[in-house]
């Protein structure tokens, strides 16, 4: 410990860093709740008990142009962020609101996948098999649904208080998040989908 | 309107409605006092918003130590029962109430006092050892204890509405599933343990990115505390561990609410999935709580032995492997699944591996003490009781660790006495030397020696009384949660003494009460300034209590051990103070928990309206405090220069 005072090497104000950081390890700990379900759904895809597997109720192609409008979505989002850096506030609303408008539109269709299967007779309560489907499916379903609030929440501050360094930090927090999401669906799109026709 | 809420939820028979009779009283009598003292807004001010962690560390321990006590009650009751019940005599509680007896015991212990002491002392010492002034996150600090708390009232209620769960304290499925468990108990159970694990996790990130990112200047990762590192490798555990339990406690949740079969044993469910989440989560966490009471240990015994930690590179290696290869030996918990003989082998050589770098740990304590100045403290006397227990606790775990010897003892009281043995010896003793070591630097004053030696021979002795009966009871064929026994067996001698090793813990219980009160009293007679015991970290560089910054000026650590070297040097001058930047105090905190409670309460309850209310309450409460952007405050130079001259004029 030497005498001088020398001023702080943490810049209370800009907290960009720790936050970055912050949230990235957050951000593997929701990864270990995914792998979690993943693992469970490992164990119990052939559970089909007497319902269907997943080869007789996936529609691919479906499936397919949901994951385009995602990773679109997550593109858009890219893209913002090198707006953001710029300090173009309407072009980082448009970009935005595209953002916004293909990840709902991900969630709709998923949605409506859910409806459908429910409609069939292919609930969550049929099998282990199922139960499991909704749920993995269903919680990155819920994570896109958080996204988005929190999406539309930014888009209200960049309106009222433009790009400063409190929505350029939180904007960043948030393309992690998305970009996360998109890793996340690859593998459901990979381990439940594909794995589960092939 | 109400979902499942009746009048018939609140509680029949007597011992039942004395406990929430008397639960509700002390609320309503702390309540009255703090209206006739007119302390509402002193307590919402200086406590209930404030993001300091010294405060927030200072609510962990009381909350833990209520829940301590509580638990203790739980535990007289079940050691009663056992020694009455047997022949005729069927004891004082209905086997229905035992069940919800022994499951309240065992999560209040581990989730509500546990992880509560842990989460305290690293509020109080990590960002003082680590010459910090806040933690990473301050808000989130503050969620987290309210989550933690709203899950501790969550766990409360059950005993005036509805009850507890009868399934155990992990809830195996089948059992705890709605076909067996129809009632309000499980869900309390699940509920309780979300949002209070949901906590956990976020403190986990907290303190994780706090040692990581706000170290003072010089302070290498090599240079830590021991106290630190235990922390950092605990912290780590939380961040692998926690997701699990919050998926495995999500899935169950699913099961009882929408129909699923995760784990019921029908339409393809996998009741022993359940059993390997839960323990993925369940290992982790023993040393999630044991690895900081090693830190705390390894900052007491070099103290009070007046020399450096003796391998402070292996004591790190240690850590390390413990962290590790806690992720390698969930399945010991159940060798009795049936998952073949090399799987069991795999985790029976495991296990004991883990056995390995804690005994580095124990003969570096012991090689610390070799040839030191020892100074027979209290924290001391906790450490040697400790080491003592914990190595018999030790040698019966890497006894079980043999899945042959395993399958005669699982499930019996052998198993019991066992983690007893490290939870009581390990984690609470050094829980309780910390308290003793750490508590001059929060109040100003030294406990008293002479009550904190009487309350730790009690705890020692009965300790040993309460447990060591249990090993002979297991290895006699005593099966755990018994709520009555056959007299031929003759079992009742051995539980008679477990119930009066029992009752002198209460009186260790009860002298240390008396010992805070005592102390608190006499608090002028046992003023100290910084440093009371001679330490060695940073924490006692500054003064006792330390002013709401921590330091007037940023530390600079050149070495281990910073404040030793600092005076062993001789340069205690005073440094010129510097802008310190800290948080404001906010309510969201203490708010998102309270629509979190709200939430949990209506989802056990089935009241739908009652939970998308809570919802609502929690995303707006977050939207709003995660939009404010002026959140700190700076406190100048010259302010603190003032507040410094003034403080150390006038000691505490």
């Amino acid at each position: 410990m030497s005498n001088t005072a020398t001023p702080t090497t943490h810049l209370p104000h800009d907290t960009t860093a720790k936050a970055a950081f912050g949230f990235w390890v957050y951000l593997m700990t929701d990864l270990v709740l995914f792998a979690t379900l993943f693992a469970t759904y490992a164990v119990l895809r052939n559970n089909t008990a007497s319902g269907p597997a997943g080869k007789d109720i996936f529609d691919m192609p479906y499936v397919l142009v949901e994951t385009m409008l995602l990773l679109t979505s997550s593109f858009v989002a890219g893209l913002a962020m090198l707006a953001v850096y710029k300090k173009q506030k309407n072009l980082v609303l448009a970009l935005l609101v595209v953002t916004f408008l293909l990840g709902a539109g991900f969630l709709g269709m998923e949605l409506y996948e859910f409806n459908h299967l429910v409609q069939e007779g292919h609930s969550w309560r049929i099998s282990a098999f199922l139960s499991a489907f909704f749920t993995l499916v269903g919680t990155h379903g819920l994570h896109i649904l958080s996204g988005l609030t929190w999406l539309a929440v930014l888009m209200g501050q960049v309106i009222r208080k433009g790009i400063t360094m409190h929505t350029t930090r939180r904007l960043m927090l948030f393309s992690l998040f998305w970009h996360f999401l998109d890793i996340v669906w690859i593998f459901i799109f990979t381990i439940v989908y594909l794995m589960g026709v092939a | 309107m109400l979902g499942r809420l009746t009048w018939d939820a609140l509680p029949h028979g007597m011992i039942a409605s004395g406990g929430a009779v008397s639960m509700v009283l002390g609320v309503l009598v702390v309540m009255l006092v703090l209206t006739y003292f007119k302390k509402w807004k002193w307590l919402w001010q200086e406590w209930l918003t404030s993001l300091d962690p010294k405060k927030i560390g200072v609510m962990y321990a009381i909350v833990a130590g209520l829940m301590l006590l509580r638990g203790a009650v739980d535990a007289g009751m079940m050691r009663t029962q056992q020694a009455l019940s047997t022949g005729n005599s069927h004891g004082i509680l209905s086997s229905d109430h035992f069940q919800q007896v022994f499951s309240a015991h065992g999560t209040i212990m581990i989730f509500f006092v546990a992880m509560g002491l842990v989460f305290a002392v690293m509020n109080l010492i990590i960002p003082l050892q680590i010459g910090a002034r806040d933690v990473a996150f301050p808000f989130l600090n503050s969620v987290s204890f309210w989550l933690f708390v709203a899950g501790m009232m969550l766990m409360n209620i059950s005993l005036i509405i509805g009850e507890f769960s009868p399934a155990g304290w992990l809830a195996y499925p089948p059992l705890s599933e709605v076909a067996y468990s129809p009632g309000v108990g499980v869900d309390y159970w699940i509920w309780a343990l979300q949002i209070a694990g949901i906590g956990s996790l976020l403190s986990g990130v907290n303190f994780l990115v706090t040692i990581i990112k706000m170290r003072a200047p010089g302070m290498t990762l090599m240079k830590m505390p021991i106290f630190v590192w235990s922390c950092l490798g605990s912290l780590t555990l939380i961040l692998f561990a926690f997701p699990i339990l919050t998926a495995t406690l999500a899935l169950l949740a699913l099961d009882r609410l929408l129909g699923m079969h995760f784990f019921t044993s029908e339409l393809g469910g996998n009741p022993m999935m359940y059993i390997n989440l839960i323990w993925a989560w369940g290992h982790p966490e023993v040393y999630i709580l044991v690895l900081p009471a090693f830190g705390i240990f390894s900052e007491i015994v070099p103290t009070f032995s007046g020399k450096k930690l003796f391998g402070y590179t292996s004591m790190v290696w240690a850590i390390a492997a413990i962290t590790f290869l806690s992720f390698t030996v969930w399945l010991h918990h159940f060798f009795t699944m049936g998952a073949g003989a090399n799987v069991n082998a795999f985790f029976g050589i495991m296990t004991m591996i883990i056995a390995v770098p804690t005994g580095v740990k124990v003969f570096n304590w012991l090689f610390t003490m070799y040839r030191g100045r020892i100074r027979f403290t209290t924290p001391m006397l906790w450490f040697m009781g400790f080491v003592t227990t914990f190595t018999i606790g030790g040698v019966t775990g890497v006894l079980m660790a043999v899945p042959a010897i395993d399958f005669q003892v699982h499930n019996s009281l052998f198993l019991v006495a066992h983690f007893h043995n490290m939870i009581i010896g390990g984690v609470v003793f050094g829980m309780f030397a910390g308290l003793t070591y750490w508590w001059p630097k929060f109040t100003g004053f030294t406990l008293n020696e002479t009550l904190g030696k009487w309350a730790f021979a009690c705890w020692l002795i009965g300790f040993l009384l309460a447990f060591m009966p249990l090993y002979a009871l297991g290895l006699m064929g005593a099966t755990r949660r018994l709520d009555h026994y056959d007299a031929s067996l003759g079992w009742q001698p051995l539980f008679i003494v477990a119930a009066i090793g029992v009752a002198i813990i209460g009186l260790g219980v009860a002298l240390q009460l008396t010992q805070f009160g005592y102390s608190i009293w006499k608090r002028k007679e046992n003023r100290v300034t910084g440093d009371p015991w001679n330490g060695r970290t940073l924490e006692w560089s500054t003064t006792s209590p330390p002013p709401f910054y921590n330091f007037a000026t940023t530390p600079h650590v050149a070495e281990r051990d910073a404040f030793w070297a600092v005076k062993q040097a001789g340069k205690t001058t005073l440094a010129p103070a510097e802008n310190i930047y800290l948080p404001k105090n906010t309510g969201a905190g203490i708010i998102i928990a309270a629509f979190a409670f709200i939430g949990g309460f209506a989802i056990i309850w089935h009241i739908w309206w009652l939970l998308v209310l809570g919802l609502i309450g929690i995303l707006v409460s977050l939207i709003v405090r995660l939009s404010q952007d002026e959140v700190e405050y700076v406190v100048t130079a010259s302010e603190v220069a003032k507040l410094e001259t003034q403080r150390r004029k006038q000691p505490a």
